[in-house]
């Protein structure tokens, strides 16, 4: 274990770099990589490791990017690629494909802005448009964490009572290009923590077809499959939180991060470094009286429900921050949790950040200082918009 | 006639013994793909491979779950992604010294269209992979929709009275890109068939073999006919079946009569040609413009051996070249 001053993007690629190495026993590792801002660094980094059997393909496109994944993965190798915002609408395809396939392919996103109009800063809407692809998500907070999740995503997706693809979202600019100090294991700790990927449903020689026609009963029963998987996960997930934390002595954080939440009141939730300022807004709230406390989404699929419903609880008052938006609805992580409160909590929604927009402690302030006054839940706010 | 149509076809104790195309599939009859199928399974015999199909008539060939009418493994990718998918299993194949051949079987919309950048970047990278298309010059799988490689004059059902642009030299496309092998393939001409498809499976890199694959329900024509048909697009000149080793050395391996009476015949047995009444002197003119190239191409710079051209016709009309007109 060694400290390195890294970004998160090249966080990112060391650990996938690791685990590439850790299956060199088994079917090796395959990457298919396209550059877009600002996800560059991470794959550059790929293309300079020696990885012994493995290969980084240099692809046309994101689309063709995760074909590779897939192709590699449907015959037994560990793969990684890493894409943003366009480039994961230009994926969308395969991304789906690799996740309705219950490939364990692993997948660093760094949330930025969808365009039209261009936009190269944080908005995770990128990642959220692929909700429904059938990836477990998680949103990170630093860089340690970009680092571990990317790591411990292989343990989780690899599992065999989970196989699924696995997203590992980061905040464009804010953790991508950002230095921080960051923990990188030994090779010989990842060997240890990653077991080598045996794939139980590896093409071989035996005649079949991967993803041919399904009629709809049997399409039923393996979306209902792919359900089944996707609730194991929190489960599963306690599981590698326990190995991580044996092999690395450090403990990978919870799907739902609780601060100050004992007493709480007024609950502000939110994801990715928006929970940092978070943080810093409740401790203020609460130095001026106000019963604060925040919740921080790590893992959105699958959506940590059971766990949101106890943390929420008895909460009067819940503001969602949303750092995207869903035109016809308001916030996406809105809509999700909106109804796991009591019943008489007022669950309001606000708009912060968009298109990179910078999220200062005094925005949560302003948040709480709004949902404190309210009796009951408006239309979503968009806190800057028109100001 | 230069080729005995059975050799090559009859069964042979060298054959597979399960055939990669089952009995009992859903095919049209003449399907040009299921002759094909059949030959790269005679080619294949006791090669390991792993078949990338993308979306095309020839995935739907396998049937549905849990059933297939493949007798080797298949997996169906998305439409775009085929080389790309094909490369994931080649790189894993080459990593862990896996015998195992890597092929797409692609139709002319997953290789001409949606298909193509993929390909060019597999062919620019050189993957380890035999890329074949069965070009049946529509997108058959949707029920007959013209593609880039519909050929001039050819109905659809998105060209109703006609297209009226040429279809896409993609073996002068695969050949640019210098890959180690491109060849057209008769399924009219079983030896010189059976002999690129063995080449095309044991070369390393990327290879890349083009089938004109008669439809009877989309050309409009007897599904007995289909090879005769082909044979007839070799022998006018139609359908040049060459091969390019390196994207330099060009051969040509069937002698064309240049025949007007076969481009008649090829043009007049398929419905799809009936209703633009193209002229039969334009296509000739058209055919031989583009041997022009392909006589300097294959070495032959003189011109013994040529067709001689006809005199141009007041009736013919200078070449055209609509823009978006269709």
């Amino acid at each position: 274990m060694s400290l390195h001053l890294i970004s998160a993007n090249h966080a990112s690629a060391s650990a996938a770099t690791l685990a590439a190495r850790a299956n060199r026993k088994a079917r090796g590792f395959v990457s298919g990589v396209y550059p877009i801002t600002p996800q560059t660094e991470c794959i550059e980094l790929l293309c300079e490791e020696e990885i012994e059997k493995g290969a980084v393909v240099r692809v046309e496109s994101e689309h063709s990017a995760m074909g590779v994944c897939i192709g590699a993965s449907l015959s037994g190798a560990r793969t990684f690629t890493a894409s943003s915002s366009n480039g994961l609408a230009y994926m969308a395809e395969n991304v789906f494909t690799a996740g309705y396939f219950r490939l364990p392919v692993v997948m660093m996103a760094v949330n930025r802005t969808l365009g039209p109009p261009w936009n190269i800063w944080v908005d995770h809407g990128d990642t959220l448009m692929l909700r429904d692809a059938g990836w477990i998500q998680f949103y990170c907070e630093d860089n340690q964490e970009v680092h571990d999740t990317t790591l411990l995503a292989f343990r989780l997706a690899e599992d065999e009572r989970i196989l699924l693809p696995v997203l590992v979202c980061q905040d464009a600019f804010v953790l991508s290009h950002t230095m921080m100090m960051t923990e990188i294991p030994e090779q010989e700790q990842v060997d240890a923590f990653l077991p080598e990927l045996r794939l139980p449903h590896r093409v071989t020689d035996k005649p079949r077809v991967v993803g041919g026609l399904d009629f709809p009963h049997q399409n039923e029963m393996h979306r209902k499959q792919h359900v089944e998987a996707m609730r194991r996960v929190l489960g599963v997930y306690g599981e590698v939180q326990d190995e991580f934390e044996r092999h690395f002595g450090r403990r990978p954080a919870d799907p739902v991060v609780p601060h100050r939440m004992d007493d709480a009141e007024l609950v502000v939730i939110s994801m990715g470094t928006t929970a940092s300022t978070a943080r810093t807004a409740v401790d203020a709230a609460r130095a001026r009286g106000i019963k604060a406390g925040a919740l921080r989404l790590r893992m959105f699929r699958p959506l940590p429900e059971a766990l949101l419903r106890a943390h929420l609880a008895g909460r009067k008052r819940i503001a969602v921050v949303d750092r995207d938006t869903c035109p016809g609805l308001g916030g996406i992580v809105w809509g999700e949790v909106r109804g796991l409160g009591d019943a008489g909590a007022v669950v309001q929604n606000y708009l912060v950040g968009l298109g990179g927009g910078d999220i200062r402690p005094e925005h949560i302030e302003r948040i709480i200082g709004d949902l404190a006054g309210r009796s009951e839940a408006g239309e979503p706010v968009f806190l800057e918009a028109g100001e | 006639m230069k080729e005995p149509v059975l050799s090559g076809i009859a069964h042979t104790p060298a054959d597979r013994p399960a055939p990669v195309l089952r009995p009992g599939n859903t095919n049209c009859g003449g399907c040009g793909m299921s002759i094909a199928l059949n030959f790269i399974s005679r080619a294949i015999a006791d090669r390991s491979v792993r078949i990338v199909i993308p979306a095309c008539c020839g995935i739907v060939t396998a049937g549905p779950y849990p059933f297939s009418s493949y007798g080797a493994p298949v997996i169906a990718s998305t439409f775009a992604a085929a080389a790309a998918v094909a490369t994931g299993f080649a790189r894993v194949a080459a990593a862990n010294g896996d015998p195992t051949r890597v092929l797409c079987f692609a139709g002319d919309g997953g290789t001409y269209d949606i298909g193509l950048a993929t390909i060019s970047a597999a062919a620019e990278r050189n993957e380890d992979i035999l890329f074949i298309c069965y070009d049946n010059e529509i997108y058959g799988n949707t029920g007959g929709q013209r593609s880039s490689a519909t050929p001039f004059g050819a109905a659809t059902t998105t060209t109703p009275a006609g297209k009226h642009v040429e279809k896409k030299d993609i073996i002068g496309i695969m050949a640019a890109h210098r890959i180690p092998y491109t060849a057209s393939v008769s399924l009219a001409h079983p030896e010189d068939m059976m002999r690129k498809l063995r080449h095309g499976l044991d070369a390393r890199g990327f290879r890349f073999l083009h089938i004109l694959s008669p439809c009877p329900t989309g050309w409009k024509s007897e599904p007995a006919e289909g090879i005769e048909l082909i044979r007839l697009a070799v022998d006018s000149g139609l359908y040049p079946v060459l091969e390019v080793e390196d994207g330099r050395e060009w051969r040509l391996n069937v002698e064309p009569s240049f025949s007007p009476e076969a481009l008649k015949k090829f043009i007049q047995s398929q419905g799809r040609f009936a209703r633009s009444e193209v002229p039969i002197e334009d296509v000739r003119e058209a055919i031989l413009g583009i041997w022009d190239d392909l006589w300097t191409r294959v070495g032959r710079e003189s011109a013994a051996g040529r067709p001689r051209r006809p005199a141009p016709s007041s009736k013919i009309p200078p070449k055209q070249h609509p823009i978006a007109a269709e």
